[in-house]
């Protein structure tokens, strides 16, 4: 971590009457009554809140929305107490030139020390047209401004594999943080938007222990990304007895039933959802009712439709394909729901082809 | 030609948003309005499954995050002919309201108060003089002396440290600002209140679609199984939480935001600036009948024309004598004809005549903008609140007439002064009044929905394309928080075909077209003094009253230029 103020003004040879005199023009500078020297003295000796540059590139803020919404820490003892937020499009109170000014500052006084967030993928198509801030292309922005700081974070979906605009045939040549960011590292926490407890969690991390965060090998936190959506699933009992919801709104949907075979992709989908939730932990997707996306996979809007399933899921115990194993057990299930007078939905079409070129996941 | 100053970024706005304004005398003399990014999700639309589609859309805008994935399902429920059960229509319009209240909560203190409220001043402020204050707009609990005193020292503290963050170069001390350290103080102690609540309100949309921002639809109703003796979906526990959130919303709505609102507009309001074009317009939103023209909506449908509320003429969405795009000084160009195009027979192909980033100036001689120029019967029309608001008025709407009568009355102003950067900041908290109550009422109907046996959230008779016409088309059309909005899409061979979206802020940001009508941004910037052009304060108060969405307005989903189906008809 960076030395404070007054290590630095010691180390260089000022004494610490020079340094109070300091505190007390500055008092008077920035306007304020004299009982404020002793805050600002102490404010300089204790350690800087760390400085983090908030970019926004080719986006849709989803994920500055998502960000304010951390109930632990709150997005206010964020700002206040753990970062300094010198940079953030959305919240600052600058604009144009003071707004700049303020960001290379930051880059200036903490070289070596600044984390930089981005959100937003990187246009390359056509000079760069297709993203500028202040006249300049989103990569000119993002190389000044990740040289000299301590690490990317690469926020989203956007940020880690170009989300939506990087869709087939993704027409502006969107690329991720990654492929433009090589000297410092970068560290991919995506989804669309990723959840808020895990975007401030893993600059929490990096504050309480002072080291980026394990990741996986795909340069993701282990502490959030490590497993499967299915993994986890608080409906995976439904699952692995054979119980599906086999369309919307039916018996098996009125039951909390497993959402597979309606299109969910949490078997090939790593992310937190299923264990921290969302929106402090109220709910998730699934347990809503409608299947996972995916959003946090490379690629996700070309593995839709969004509502058919995979053929077969990688990596599990289960020896049959769930449409086979469906059809019998759902027969089965069938039966005593029939008891409660509503099996119509029930016995359905099990006769979809299997899906050959989805073998995905990591 | 007059000195000319850039704001870029125009910060506390979603995207990117350039504005170079032309100074004459200390006063703005022309303006120029840029949205410096583009994302090309046209292409990316052509031959997928019209079910999928909102999940594409929604990524339009994660701030606008609810209304384009509505106005995409009911675009494509239009195209396919499907009506939706009582229960997914209630929950939907809950899911509405949840965003407009949230969304122009959001607005009015973490993107726009600092435009008004001195940061620093409030360091000033005597606590119990601030309390005293608060106490007298608003029987709101948290306003003690202790309170403020608690806010101020955090605040202190936070100044003291020297690292700004946020509030770092901001145009602290700038002339413009008029509220005493006291209403600075009660602003900023409420910006962090509101923050924490903020968070809390969206969980209406995790309950009812898994996760916020960006919650999960579905075409034909809602994906959300409504069985109240079932642990695994919507139950008592889950509606219970909805109302509690409910009800701390009316509270902060009712509390906070409005007292705030008055207090702060009763210090401003000879800042009679920013009201430019004098075109209003309304798609309607939360009518009963979507389908048809919304006169009887809560919020109705109408255009005013030159400010005349004794006239309200009809829109329709789908008349392409109506609602045409041109791209005048849009960095597109069209195929064949000249003119604007209707979104059914919509394009967009690129043709950047820009500078090569980095760059100074853009020339606004030629194309100057990502952002297309949509028009009614030729004419630029100003979006959102404040228009709805004017539309409702004149169509003589009770709930909002009073609403606004009532305003103004404790204003002491006339309804001349709506027409003003503050009049459209106003109309967003009246319009946030009269959404948390249709809330509430949605919530209750829902529940007596449910209660008479009624459980059905998803219509399923039109889910398999096989049920499909060959070829039909839709469109939906609501009001955003920001302003009026209509998805439209084509469907042929059960794949998208066309889709194209209008949104809000591509009316309000639209660059100027070539017979000199500026768009409502550019139009409400001209004639603004400047106390300090290096600070321009006065521009980012003006713009900010629109609260642009920058990514919704230069997304421009549209893609194969098809001729357009005849309106209202699917072919089987």
């Amino acid at each position: 971590m960076k030395e404070t103020f007054y290590q630095e003004m010691r180390r260089k040879g000022y004494s610490r009457r020079d340094f109070l005199r300091m505190c007390g023009i500055l008092t008077a500078v920035m306007g304020l009554e004299a009982s404020f020297t002793s805050r600002i003295a102490n404010a300089l000796q204790t350690k800087p809140r760390l400085p983090v540059i908030y970019l926004q590139l080719q986006e849709c803020t989803c994920c500055a929305e998502s960000f304010i919404r951390t109930a632990h820490p709150l997005f206010s003892e964020l700002i206040f107490n753990m970062i300094s937020l010198d940079y953030m499009e959305t919240l600052q109170a600058a604009a144009g030139l003071q707004a700049e000014e303020a960001k290379m500052k930051t880059m200036q006084d903490n070289k070596g020390h600044y984390l930089v967030v981005v959100e937003g993928s990187i246009p390359l198509n056509d000079n760069g047209i297709y993203c500028t801030v202040g006249g300049r292309s989103a990569k000119d922005i993002l190389i000044e401004t990740a040289r000299d700081s301590v690490a990317v974070i690469a926020y989203g979906s956007c940020a880690t594999n170009t989300c939506v605009q990087g869709a087939h045939p993704n027409p502006t040549g969107a690329v991720p943080v990654r492929n433009i960011v090589s000297q410092v590292p970068v560290i991919d926490v995506p989804g669309c938007p990723p959840i808020a407890e895990v975007i401030a969690g893993v600059i929490a991390h990096y504050l309480t222990f002072d080291r980026i965060p394990e990741l996986t090998r795909l340069g993701r936190p282990k502490a959030f990304y490590n497993h499967r959506i299915h993994d986890n699933c608080s409906r995976r009992a439904f699952f692995d007895a054979g119980m599906f919801v086999e369309k919307f709104d039916d018996e098996g949907a009125k039951q909390g039933w497993c959402l597979y075979k309606v299109g969910c992709k949490g078997p090939t989908t790593y992310n937190a959802c299923a264990i921290t939730q969302w929106n402090n932990g109220v709910s998730w997707p699934v347990k809503s009712g409608h299947p996972c996306m995916g959003c946090s996979e490379p690629g996700f809007y070309d593995n839709f439709p969004l509502y058919d399933h995979l053929a077969h899921i990688p990596g599990t115990a289960m020896p049959f394909e769930a449409d086979k194993l469906g059809k019998w057990i759902t027969g089965v299930t069938a039966a005593g729901v029939a008891l409660h007078g509503a099996a119509t939905g029930i016995i359905k079409r099990v006769d979809r082809e299997p899906r050959k070129d989805e073998e995905g996941g990591e | 030609m007059a000195p000319r100053i850039v704001v870029d970024p125009i910060t506390r706005i979603e995207g990117h948003l350039r504005i170079e304004a032309e100074i004459d005398n200390g006063k703005i003399v022309d303006a120029f309005s840029s949205g410096t990014t583009f994302r090309g999700l046209e292409i990316i639309m052509e031959g997928r499954d019209p079910r999928d589609a909102w999940a594409f859309v929604q990524r339009i805008c994660g701030v606008c995050t609810h209304i384009h994935a509505i106005a995409s399902v009911q675009a494509v429920e239009d195209a396919l002919g499907i009506s939706i059960p009582k229960n997914a229509d209630l929950i939907r319009k809950i899911m509405t309201a949840t965003q407009f209240v949230q969304d122009h909560v959001i607005h009015f203190y973490h993107l726009h108060a600092m435009d008004w409220v001195d940061v620093v001043s409030a360091l000033k402020a005597d606590p119990k003089a601030t309390s005293a204050l608060g106490q007298s707009i608003s029987n709101y609990p948290k306003s003690s002396a202790g309170f403020f005193t608690d806010i101020q020292n955090t605040l202190k503290g936070f100044v003291g440290s020297g690292q700004l963050g946020i509030f770092a170069n901001g145009y602290w001390g700038h002339p413009a600002y008029k509220l005493p350290p006291e209403a600075n103080l009660l602003a900023v102690a409420h910006y962090l209140e509101a923050l924490e609540w903020q968070k809390d309100i969206v969980r209406i949309h995790t309950i009812f679609g898994g996760k916020n921002p960006h919650p999960n639809y579905l075409v034909g109703g809602m994906a959300c199984a409504i069985n109240v003796d079932n642990d695994n979906t919507i139950n008592m526990e889950r509606l219970d939480l909805v109302a509690r959130e409910i009800n701390k919303a009316m509270d902060f709505v009712n509390q906070v935001y409005l007292p705030d609102l008055f207090a702060i507009a009763s210090f401003y309001k000879d800042w009679r600036f920013g009201g430019g074009i004098t075109n209003y317009m309304s798609y309607g939103s939360l009518a009963d009948n979507k389908v048809d023209n919304t006169k009887d909506a809560i919020f109705p449908g109408g255009v005013i024309l030159n400010r005349n509320l004794n006239e309200v003429f009809d829109v329709d969405p789908r008349d392409p004598e109506q609602i045409k795009e041109v791209i005048d000084h849009s960095w597109y160009e069209y195929s064949g004809v000249e003119g604007g195009r209707h979104p059914w027979n919509g394009e967009t192909k690129v043709k950047y005549t820009g500078p090569k980033p980095p760059y100074q100036q853009l020339d606004p001689a030629g194309k100057y903008s990502w952002i297309k120029t949509p028009q009614w019967k030729g004419q630029p029309m100003e979006v959102g609140p404040l228009a709805r608001m004017l539309v409702g008025y004149a169509r003589g709407n009770d709930t909002i007439k009073n609403s606004v009568d009532e305003a103004l009355q404790k204003l002491g102003l006339g309804v001349e002064s709506l027409f003003s950067a503050l009049g459209r900041t106003a109309a967003r908290g009246l319009e946030t009044k009269i959404m948390v109550e249709q809330l509430k009422k949605y919530y209750d109907e829902l529940l007596t929905n449910i209660k008479a046996g009624d459980s059905q959230v998803f219509e399923p008779s039109k889910w398999e394309p096989a049920s499909w016409p060959k070829q039909c088309q839709g469109v939906g059309f609501t009001e955003a928080p920001r302003g009026s909005l209509a998805h439209y899409v084509k469907i042929e061979n059960e794949k998208i075909s066309l889709y194209q979206a209008v949104v809000p802020t591509t009316w309000n940001a639209a660059p100027a077209d070539n017979r000199g009508q500026k768009g409502p941004y550019e139009s409400a910037l001209i004639g603004t003094p400047l106390a300090d052009p290096e600070k321009p304060l006065e521009i980012l108060r003006i713009i900010h009253s629109f609260d642009p969405c920058i990514a919704c307005a230069a997304h421009i989903i549209d893609f194969k230029t098809g001729e357009p189906l005849n309106d209202y008809q699917c072919f089987y």
